[in-house]
């Protein structure tokens, strides 16, 4: 008897591919709106905050399924992108997308607190030395605050690897397609005799969070000697 | 430099004005701690927009209201030396360094790295982090980093702050040396009397918010002497030293001074306090103080219990503070010939 079932090895890649496509799609956005919510004076910051850390918060379910009717055949993005002849319910998009809006509020918060500890006096500096705002941004801030961002990334990743109510409401409970580990762990569960295996995706899903916090740790420490 | 400033701005409860023209080559703001002299630097440097006004540097306006023009810090070419340093601890010296110089437009450069990295001796340091760096490291690197971006005019602010005194005395002459070996005019921003006078011969005034004007920085330590703040210090820049019995004798303008501490550069700047000096009416026979200085007196400033004389040494003015008093048992006044003992140990050296 083999460890995993064919259909599990297809359950790990997606969910590989799911968070890493949710973190890489997050972290631009993720930048601006923590730049706009440290740097940022404007009407509406506190309302911006409120809606960022929101999916924190609520059940993901309320969040996959405020998803669904915003992407939904009639919802007013769906419906935009049903033109272009796109479909995102019960996609490996979809899937993205609910991670990634689950995982953002934990991106933000990370990369907000690193921004805020690099003091402006830094990109003052540098704008006297001849460096323009987006210049000094990536030159002098990102970098400062690298830690900080790699930290939300990877905690984003961890928490993409294991979402689960706000994708099988918007991205469906599909093998091979959208099937992700916690959603066929969520199978098995519910199928008789199926315990042996549901254990064995939980040992897979428990080693790549392990991996996930071993990389993040060795990477925050090099980062720290430079 | 010729610079042009009228500008108002309000940050909370501060409001800061100012309306001035300078011109040279070195030019000091002086004022306490909190009186706006680094809302000025500010607002030059572009890092804080004026409510309104107009500054204007040379031929370039850098700040209009009227005309709706606000020129962005990275386009002023104002080079900042900031109280901290602030150099970016992610980068190695050399790319600190290097970090304006790279943003300088090649027809604009007018200092080579190599060059600038020997003046300020910063070779040994170059691939190091900046985290360890001592402060006088760290300064002279920012100095370095700033002057390498080709600036039209070098803000100090505060340079030498938190700087143990030592250093901050091995620091000026560096921004002496780079501000006249490169050309680079320079608004020197203290609260010390002391910098000021080493660094500039003239100072802008700034108190509570008010650019106050310029004055001479000979006329500002007689003022603040006069308000009772501070004490009158003589500052003496004196040749080269040549030994003798045990001390050092130096040349003060044609007046020979006889010292106890020793240097070995050309020029020695030493302080001398102004109560330090002893005035006779005539030559004393014997005395322990190593100078005898005949002396005439100019002038006699009064305040309180207390009076400056002026006094001209062959080329040289010496400052004497005593009490009234003595000013009637001399029989001081204006032409009066005196003479001025002094320690050979009251000097201190400074640079």
């Amino acid at each position: 008897m083999n460890f995993l079932q064919p259909g599990d090895l297809d359950a790990i890649l997606l969910s590989l591919k799911v968070a890493t496509a949710a973190t890489l799609v997050a972290t631009p956005v993720g930048l601006a709106v923590s730049w706009l919510l440290v740097h940022g004076r404007f009407p509406g910051k506190t309302l911006l905050e409120g809606v960022v850390n929101l999916p924190l918060v609520l059940p993901p379910v309320v969040v996959g399924y405020l998803l669904l009717l915003l992407f939904g055949k009639n919802g007013w993005i769906g419906s935009l992108l049903l033109g272009f002849n796109i479909q995102i319910i019960f996609t490996l998009t979809g899937a993205v997308i609910a991670s990634a809006v689950v995982g953002f509020p934990l991106l933000v918060r990370s990369i907000r607190l690193g921004m805020e500890s690099v003091s402006s006096d830094y990109q003052h500096a540098a704008r006297t030395l001849g460096a323009g705002a987006w210049d000094a941004f990536f030159t002098i801030t990102l970098p400062l605050s690298a830690r900080a961002v790699f930290a939300g990334m990877t905690l984003m990743f961890a928490r993409s690897l294991g979402e689960f109510g706000a994708t099988i409401i918007l991205a469906g409970n599909i093998p091979g397609r959208t099937q992700t580990i916690p959603l066929a762990i969520y199978d098995y569960t519910s199928t008789p005799g199926g315990d042996r295996m549901a254990l064995s995706l939980c040992l897979v899903s428990i080693v790549l969070s392990f991996v996930v916090l071993l990389i993040s740790n060795a990477a925050g420490k090099s980062m720290e000697q430079r | 430099m010729e610079l042009e400033c009228r500008v108002e701005k309000r940050l909370g409860s501060f409001s800061f004005q100012a309306d001035f023209q300078a011109q040279g080559a070195k030019l000091g703001i002086f004022g306490p701690s909190g009186s706006g002299k680094s809302t000025l630097m500010l607002l030059l440097a572009g890092l804080l927009r004026p409510d309104s006004g107009r500054i204007g540097l040379g031929d370039t306006v850098l700040y209009d209201s009227a005309a709706s023009i606000n020129l962005p810090p990275e386009k002023r070419r104002i080079g900042v030396v900031f109280q901290h340093s602030r150099l970016f601890p992610h980068l190695s010296v050399r790319k600190n360094l290097l970090y304006g110089y790279k943003r300088t437009p090649k027809e604009k450069r007018c200092i080579e790295p190599d060059e600038i990295i020997r003046v300020l001796a910063l070779e040994h340091l170059l691939e190091r982090g900046v985290n360890l760096l001592s402060g006088g490291e760290r300064q002279r690197a920012a100095l370095g980093r700033t002057v390498l971006s080709c600036p039209r005019l070098i803000l100090m602010d505060e340079p030498l702050t938190g700087l143990d005194e030592n250093l901050k005395l091995q620091i000026i002459p560096y921004l002496n040396e780079v501000s006249a070996a490169f050309g680079l005019p320079l608004l020197f921003i203290s609260h010390s009397l002391l910098e000021m006078r080493l660094m500039t011969e003239q100072v802008l005034l700034v108190e509570a918010g008010r650019v106050k004007g310029l004055t001479s920085t000979e006329m500002l330590a007689q003022k603040l002497w006069g308000s009772g703040r501070q004490g009158y210090t003589n500052v003496l820049r004196l040749g080269k030293p040549h030994e003798q019995d045990g001390l050092y004798e130096y040349d003060w303008g044609g007046t020979r001074l006889r010292l106890t501490e020793g240097a070995d550069e050309n020029e020695n700047v030493f302080e001398l306090d102004a109560r330090d000096v002893l005035l006779f009416k005539q030559h004393p026979q014997a005395t322990s103080a190593r100078n005898l200085l005949s002396c005439r007196v100019a002038e006699l400033s009064p305040s309180g219990n207390r009076v400056l004389v002026n006094l001209h040494c062959g080329e040289s003015l010496l400052r004497v503070q005593i009490v009234p008093e003595s000013v009637r048992e001399l029989e001081l006044a204006p032409g009066r010939e005196v003479v001025a003992a002094i320690k050979a140990s009251s000097f201190r050296r400074v640079l």
